[in-house]
């Protein structure tokens, strides 16, 4: 085992493939990817609907098959992949600490470091929705992996508390494997998944979606027996009286992607709250030099497509990095304006050149929104959009130009007025 | 025929197990559950009591002071994370100072060691995140954390290792007297029969009481938590008490053993035993650890749970044999602080109630240490090395949160007591304790569980009985 890499990615799935790619179109051949799964491809293999790539390839294409372009790039050239092993640490020497069966724990030292490790999905746990701890509560994305990839049903009467895609895309999926999917409950006004989701997995199925609603109370002494779901007010607090009861034997969970930060944090790189990723300039590099982030370790996207995207601007700067050195940065900040979730990257650099994508989500639903970036008292730029929703990440670009008339420690600001 | 049958395995049923198992006898452990400790053990707020809280002269007081100071031992033994973070009782007024004194003359009188009332800046440097509002605490520092079950299952895994035997899924639905000892019967028929009888069990042992004709009521209170990612552990360092008032103890704020905070329990009559938590119970437990801390990360809520822990009218612990039944023994009612009194308890039970008068002779191969229970994460890298050359199992991480690897798992079925289930997985090991609560782990989890027991992974539990985790196949 070779102890040092130019590039270390942690992470093959879209992120970390793509990334690997570009990195290495632009020079760096030297390349380590660190997987745990047994595959690449991440959790592509385990979404069989269609639908990816429409922006990127202009076709649709399964999970499985979208990682497969990228897998066979990798294959393409001379990468070396290590699947089946888990990262243990990262630390700031950009010291990479891993282990799997074959090897046992040993150490990488990497030039550069591109973190990919994805995100994970937020628990019933993390909802405190009261009730039993019986069997048949999953998060959505768990009950994909047993029914896409190993084959079981996690159930047959199904109650989904939250409309991400995930969700939305498993309530399709059951119901196409016989369950029945009595509903689907958002506790916000609006679904949080994507509109084609909502016509394609709930509507053609005639699914019920229930808004501003939540499950409040889960029933079942060994096996979920039935939830109680009610109606919430403006706080989001169920309002008594309103209490719809289903019998079913499964509540699946879709309320929110977390990106997997652990080994960002223990190497001691600055995290977002908004997006609850690192703070990256437009490089896509985090607080600490050499190290870069894509895809949903960094924010959560709503489309693979635009992971990739994001992924090779982290591989083309991390080998920018590894064969130019390290560039003394002019970053200003980006923050949030009014009605803004978060922005991502959160700095631009200004030493970096070329035109910056601020990709960013609204806080609630807007009819005919005006995006302004601001600098300073005048707008830089702006850009009407038709409609935005907080489950669909929109972007607005600043040119090269834009870019380096942002002066001194100015501040950037985006707001939405309706 | 046994020497002795033990009713009940929590962390009582379970010491007294293993300490028998310090005889040459032949002993049974009796667990109406599909796994052992699952009833008050299981779900409680895991502290060593430091001692000032019980009143003197009770046994509460007397073995809780007694277990403090046996329970570092006994958790290096059995290889259980254990650590005397110490405790501080909080005061928000001066009334609740003035109650502190007492607290700690209390405390005194009971033999409780370095007790002492500390001020507002000393709490502030001990526990920074400590709310504005408080002005001063009763410091213990011989109060500890614990893993509950975690004791429970070394005790129980120790005994059997020293050839204790373990009955689950048997649960007693008759006892009788008979010459020379007892048979003790199964709801699905099965017979045991045994010389003594000790009953611990807990919540149930108002019942077995009754099967012999003693008449001891057994209530029961519900408590709920919260517990936080071990990202925020950080948050607090001691486990810090509300000042006992009229109104009641308030709850916790307390690390745990495993680097997660927890917040908690509630207190409310809770007569079917039941363990579901509440909107109105979680909502109070938020609510009263945010008055404790400055900054209370609840955002890191990763679950919430409620256990069931037994009292009796006494508001004593009753230990003692029958009265109208010799050979039987009654530890029940073993509310707070029971954890912390659990060694001395056994200590007690086996060595001054019964092993004098019976005669019997120590088990010369007794080995009370049980395989160096190494959460396999906190190895160095050397030690891990070593293990994964032996077991290239220990090199695969099957829970990405916790870091468990499959070799920890396997090692949780395989070794005594046996997990059988994914809850019972998670108790040994930690796979799916982490912030992702088992979305990603538990499939791994269920198909090693089917692969060891060579049973289909529908078959699988996430708890036993009928908690099947999977239903059917797909088209």
């Amino acid at each position: 085992m070779k102890g040092n890499y130019d590039l270390v990615i942690i992470g093959g799935g879209p992120a970390g493939l793509a990334a690997a790619v570009a990195a290495y179109d632009s020079g760096v051949e030297d390349i380590l990817i660190l997987e745990r799964e047994p595959i690449l491809g991440g959790i592509l293999n385990q979404c069989i609907h269609n639908g990816f790539g429409l922006t990127r390839f202009k076709e649709s294409l399964s999970g499985p098959e979208y990682a497969a372009r990228f897998i066979s790039e990798v294959e393409k050239r001379s990468i070396t992949v290590l699947t089946n092993t888990a990262v243990l640490s990262l630390d700031k020497g950009k010291l990479v600490t891993a282990m799997n069966a074959e090897e046992g724990v040993f150490t990488v030292q990497a030039k550069a470091v591109i973190l990919a490790m994805g995100c994970r999905e937020r628990s019933r746990g993390a909802l405190n929705v009261a009730g039993s701890r019986a069997a048949g509560v999953y998060s959505a994305g768990t009950a994909q992996k047993y029914v896409n990839v190993f084959g079981y049903m996690p159930g047959k009467r199904v109650v989904i508390l939250g409309s991400g895609d995930i969700g939305l895309i498993m309530a399709r999926r059951m119901t196409l494997e016989g369950a029945k999917v009595l509903a689907v409950c958002e506790i916000m006004p609006q679904t949080s998944g994507l509109k084609r989701n909502i016509a394609q997995c709930l509507d053609d199925f005639g699914i019920p979606l229930y808004l501003n609603h939540t499950v409040t109370k889960i029933e079942g002494d060994e096996r979920v027996t039935g939830v109680v779901v009610s109606k919430v007010d403006e706080n989001r607090k169920p309002i008594a009286g309103t209490e719809i009861h289903f019998d079913c034997d499964t509540v699946l969970f879709s309320v929110g992607l977390i990106p997997e930060n652990e080994l960002t944090k223990g190497a001691g790189i600055e995290l977002s709250r908004g997006t609850r990723g690192a703070v990256v300039t437009q490089s896509r590099e985090t607080s600490e030099s050499g190290v870069f982030a894509c895809g949903n370790v960094l924010q959560v996207h709503d489309l693979v497509d635009f992971v990739s995207e994001e992924a090779e601007i982290a591989g083309v700067s991390a080998a920018r990095y590894i064969l130019g050195g390290e560039v003394k940065r002019d970053a200003v900040e980006v923050k949030n304006g009014k009605n803004i979730l978060y922005v991502c990257p959160q700095l631009i650099d200004k030493s970096v050149g070329g035109k910056v994508k601020l990709f960013f989500r609204v806080t609630d639903t807007f009819k005919a929104p005006t995006v302004t970036v601001r600098c300073g008292n005048g707008a830089v730029q702006t850009k009407k959009l038709k409609v935005a929703v907080p489950g669909e990440m929109q972007s607005i670009v600043l040119s090269e130009e834009t870019v380096r008339g942002l002066n001194g420690s100015v501040e950037v600001l985006v707001e939405v007025d309706q | 025929m046994y020497d002795v049958a033990v009713i009940g395995s929590g962390v009582i049923g379970g010491l007294i197990f293993r300490k028998l198992t310090e005889y040459k006898l032949s002993v049974c452990l009796l667990e109406k559950a599909g796994d052992v400790c699952m009833g008050a053990s299981k779900a409680n707020s895991g502290i060593v009591h430091a001692g000032f809280d019980a009143l003197p002269g009770t046994l509460k007081a007397k073995f809780n002071v007694e277990g403090n100071l046996m329970m570092k031992s006994v958790a290096d033994e059995l290889g259980v994370k254990y650590r005397e973070n110490g405790s501080l009782v909080v005061a928000f007024c001066e009334d609740e100072v003035i109650k502190l004194k007492e607290l700690a003359s209390r405390g005194e009188q009971n033999g409780v060691k370095g007790i002492e009332i500390i001020g507002r800046e000393r709490l502030k440097e001990m526990e920074p995140n400590i709310s504005d509002e408080a002005v001063g605490a009763l410091f213990a520092p011989t109060g500890g954390i614990i893993c509950p079950y975690g004791l429970a299952l070394a005790a129980i895994g120790n005994a059997m290792d020293n050839g204790g035997e373990l009955k689950t899924d048997f649960e007693v639905v008759s006892i009788e007297k008979e010459e020379g000892g007892f048979t003790v019967k199964s709801a699905n028929g099965e017979c045991v029969t045994s010389r003594a009888v000790v009953n611990c069990a807990g919540l149930g042992g108002g019942k077995i009481a009754a099967m012999i004709g003693d008449e001891i009521r057994i209530g029961a209170r519900k408590g709920e938590y919260l517990l936080l990612d071990r990202e925020s552990g950080s948050a607090v360092n001691h486990t810090l008490f509300f000042t006992p008032t009229e109104k009641g103890k308030g709850i916790l704020v307390s690390p745990t053993v495993d680097g997660n905070v927890i917040l908690g329990p509630t207190a409310k009559e809770q007569a079917d035993g039941n363990v579901l938590t509440s909107d109105e119970g979680l909502a109070f437990v938020s609510k009263k650890a945010g008055e404790m801390l400055k900054e209370l990360p609840l955002y890191n809520t990763i679950t919430s749970f409620a256990g069931v822990r037994a009292y009796s009218e006494r508001h004593d612990f009753i230990i003692e044999e029958s009265e109208s039944v010799s050979g039987f023994f009654h530890c029940i009612g073993i509310e707070s602080p029971g954890l912390t009194a659990s060694p001395a308890i056994a200590k007690y039970v086996v060595e001054e109630l019964m092993a004098g008068r019976y005669g019997w002779e120590r088990n010369p191969s007794f080995n009370g240490r049980r395989r160096p229970d190494y959460f396999f994460k906190d190895l160095t890298a050397e030690q891990k090395n070593a293990v994964i050359a032996k077991d290239p199992s220990f090199g695969r991480t099957v829970c990405r949160c916790e870091q468990v690897t499959e070799g920890e798992i396997l090692q949780a079925i395989r070794e005594n007591p046996p997990a059988r289930d994914i809850d019972g997985v998670k108790r040994r090991t930690r796979s799916g304790m982490g912030r992702c609560q088992g979305g990603f782990c538990q499939p791994y989890v269920a198909q090693l569980i089917a692969r060891e027991r060579g049973i289909p992974i529908e078959k699988v539990t996430k708890s036993g009985g009928k908690s099947y985790i999977l239903m059917g196949v797909t088209k």
